[in-house]
């Protein structure tokens, strides 16, 4: 089933059936992202949701996934496409020597040698898809520049077969979590989307949708501490991940309240350095012994 | 609505936002489908569109806000409205309001999550007005927003506190009661003006605060480094190498063995180079809250670069806190403990420069010399008290070098009860300074300045 999101309420009920809490911006982004036929740049901190985003888009819209994870030295031959050369040259010793050089050629640099790789099969998928390119920022500048043909014209040169254009146009999300600029030339092209940490009442109904059995007050007492948490000046802030990882641990460990006993045992669920571990037991440990946290009861 | 949008365009460039053609057509695309009678809606497929960075969409909401609150206000310009015409006649709803009352209103609503934003308006206008009685104004607007708060006792709650203090409020909705108070001054001010603020400085001092502290931190860090690099190599370039330098004897006897005891060839000492001795002061009152934690990074990564540094902070009085910096090392235990135990004397929050002055040549002056370098950081807003610019010129004469950074735009020296100009003639150099940016130009700067040590 492929569905187009008429309208942005739609298209927040759509994300909503699917596991995903969009916000206004978000739900309207992927309204326009459909329409308008642009990829969007979602940055933001890490665990925010910004590769569920696309996940949740896919299941939505029925659409399949196609996913490229970038890392440094990423390089076309993995993203794009690739020939494959045993098989070349298979077909070559299979041809021998009485066939001419323009027939093996053009034998041997046709579709079915290609190796396509996610851009390419995003591209060139007969049902439309959803294409996530994730952490673009942890390639570098030549990668992004590469991109461009096959974002802004859903195209992809191949010198010895010609110009592959896409049948169906897909939706591109690109993710970053601004460890590096990008250039001018990509954003141009983009929507831009930032997702930051959302509220509390947000965060409860994501952590509610996620963890449905833990009660209702003490998943928001778990919230409020995750928002202090947060507050400091941490090395890595606690991700939406880690709030339901934590719900789901203090679920499984059958807790009642979120006192500074449950803190000190499960902290380290949320919080992943050791001066971070530190701080966290110092500044909001006592909080939740002092009062100023309203014990629960 | 064209016209209107590619008006909003012209003046989101001359924020130096990147705005190109094609994301302006992507903007009319993005309004083709979406219902641009919703404000919010309306807003963030703008910002999609327009805003590549957050910074760039922190930009575009300000320049949202002021583009479409201003069109209203313009509007009420051109046509002479006034606010207050209607109001004057009749006999203003509580005259006897006092301060306390009024303080205790506005931290009940603050408290109250819940309640309507047209009421915290109403007592921001309260609370200017009644602080306008008082009949000081610094004349910039940030500075009186500050002035208010302190005025009316409200304070953010601490993070690590460990009592809760009863005056305190929730952080978020005191910057929020701040956002309204700023918003009505300026409204205030438009009326007696009666033409538009200008828009360039106020970008300026809303975008550039520091507000990301770790990867400011970083920043800074680098450039106190390069800073150190340029203090310390400084003046080396005309010290030739025959020029003044002493003979070493030893080495030219030694030399003059080869030669059957004729020096034909001298020996010169080497000459150290001049080591830089820090002198800082830095301003922590509540005029450059917003600039302060900038300030103590900056003075963080001067004492992890300079052995030689002593370093103050000052409200009212002056105290030494270069053995804080000393023992602590990281950034946040650092701006605890001064803000906890170091001692600001804080009596009335004002900051007094001339006290300032005089209670620091009594400490220090028998360690200036024309090897050290001043450096001061502050906005020279005395609160109208006696700035003591003799004490000032003293401190400046004994020292090599003075330099003074301001963290307010140069626009609004001299403005107000800042005395910037009375200081400056005493300066080997001021800048304005409140980002690194700017931080890096100082630094420049100072590498061009000729050292004072050959001037006298």
């Amino acid at each position: 089933m492929t569905a187009e999101f008429q309208s942005i309420d739609e298209t927040r009920a759509g994300l909503a059936s699917a596991g995903y809490l969009a916000d206004e911006s978000t739900a309207l982004v992927s309204f326009l992202a459909g329409r308008l036929g642009k990829p969007v740049l979602v940055e933001g901190p890490a665990g925010v949701g910004k590769t569920e985003l696309a996940k949740a888009l896919s299941r939505a819209t029925g659409r399949k996934l196609v996913r490229l994870q970038c890392y440094e030295g990423l390089d076309e031959a993995k993203a794009l496409y690739e020939w494959n050369y045993r098989k070349q040259l298979l077909r070559i010793q299979v041809e021998a020597s009485d066939a001419g050089w323009q027939e093996v050629k053009d034998d041997i640099f046709g579709e079915e040698f290609l190796l396509p790789r996610p851009l390419l099969t995003a591209i060139s998928a007969a049902e439309p898809v959803v294409l996530l390119i994730d952490e673009i920022d942890k390639t570098d500048q030549e990668f992004e520049a590469m991109l461009l043909e096959v974002l802004s014209d859903f195209q992809v040169s191949i010198p010895e077969l010609g110009v592959v254009e896409a049948k169906t146009h897909p939706i591109v999300l690109l993710t970053s979590n601004d460890s590096r600029e990008l250039t001018e030339a990509l954003k141009r092209r983009c929507l831009y989307l930032w997702l930051g940490y959302p509220t509390v009442e947000r965060e409860l109904e994501i952590v509610r949708l996620h963890a449905p059995d833990l009660k209702q007050d003490v998943a928001r007492k778990l919230v409020e501490v995750m928002h202090m948490v947060r507050e400091l000046d941490l090395k890595k802030p606690p991700s939406i991940a880690e709030s339901i990882d934590w719900a789901r641990a203090l679920l499984l460990l059958g807790a009642e309240d979120v006192d500074q006993e449950t803190l000190k045992q499960t902290m380290s669920v949320i919080v992943k350095h050791r001066t971070d571990l530190d701080l966290v037991a110092e500044r909001v440990g006592v909080k939740l012994t002092d009062g100023l946290v309203r014990p629960l009861g | 609505m064209a016209p209107r949008l590619l008006e909003f365009a012209d003046e989101l460039r001359r924020e130096e936002m990147k705005v190109g053609t094609s994301e302006l057509l992507d903007a009319f695309e993005a309004l083709r489908h979406v219902e641009w009678t919703d404000r919010e809606d309306f807003f963030e497929a703008l910002a999609t569109t327009l805003a590549k960075s957050q910074e760039d969409r922190r930009v575009l909401e300000a320049v949202f806000d002021r583009f479409f609150f201003r069109a209203a206000e313009r509007e009420a310009v051109e046509r002479g409205v006034k606010e207050g015409a209607g109001r004057e006649g009749g006999a203003s709803p509580e005259p006897e309001l006092d301060f306390d009352s009024l303080r205790e209103r506005i931290r009940d609503t603050l408290r109250d999550a819940n309640a309507p934003e047209g009421q915290l308006r109403d007592l921001a206008r309260l609370a200017i007005s009644a602080f306008g009685r008082q009949g000081e104004g610094s004349g910039v607007i940030g500075v009186d927003v500050q002035r208010i708060r302190r005025t009316l006792g409200l304070r953010g709650e601490q993070a690590g506190a460990e009592l809760p203090d009863p005056h305190s409020v929730p952080r978020d909705r005191l910057r929020e009661f701040e956002a309204q108070v700023r918003r009505e001054l300026e409204r205030a001010l438009i009326e007696r003006t009666e033409t538009l603020p200008p828009s360039k400085p106020l970008r300026e001092l809303d975008r550039a605060l520091p507000t990301g502290g770790a990867q400011d931190l970083a920043q800074v860090h680098r450039i106190v480094a390069q800073m150190r690099r340029r203090l310390a190599t400084q003046g080396r370039e005309n010290r030739g190498r025959n020029r003044s330098s002493a003979i070493d004897v030893r080495r030219t006897m030694r030399t003059s063995l080869q030669t059957g005891g004729v020096p034909l060839d001298l020996r010169f000492r080497p000459r150290r180079p001049r080591r830089p001795e820090l002198f800082v002061l830095c301003d922590v009152s509540t005029s450059v809250t917003s600039a302060s934690v900038f300030f103590l990074s900056m003075l963080h990564a001067l004492h992890d670069s300079f052995r030689k540094l002593r370093s103050f902070v000052f409200v009212e009085r002056i105290s030494e806190v270069t053995e804080v910096f000393e023992r602590e090392r990281s950034f946040e235990a650092v701006s605890r403990a001064i803000s906890g135990d170091a001692g600001v004397a804080d009596v009335s929050g004002y900051t007094d420069y001339g006290r300032v002055w005089i209670e620091f040549l009594d400490r220090v002056v028998d360690d200036l010399d024309p090897r050290s370098t001043v450096i001061v950081l502050g906005d020279a807003r005395t609160n109208g008290r006696e700035p003591h610019a003799a004490a000032f010129g003293h401190i400046a004469e004994r020292a090599g070098r003075t330099f003074w950074m301001n963290p307010e735009p140069k626009l609004y020296w001299n403005y107000g009860d800042s005395v910037m100009q009375v200081y400056e003639p005493y300066c080997t150099g001021v800048f304005e300074c409140w980002t690194t940016k700017q931080l890096e130009g100082f630094v420049n700067a100072i590498a061009d300045l000729r050292p004072v040590a050959s001037s006298g």
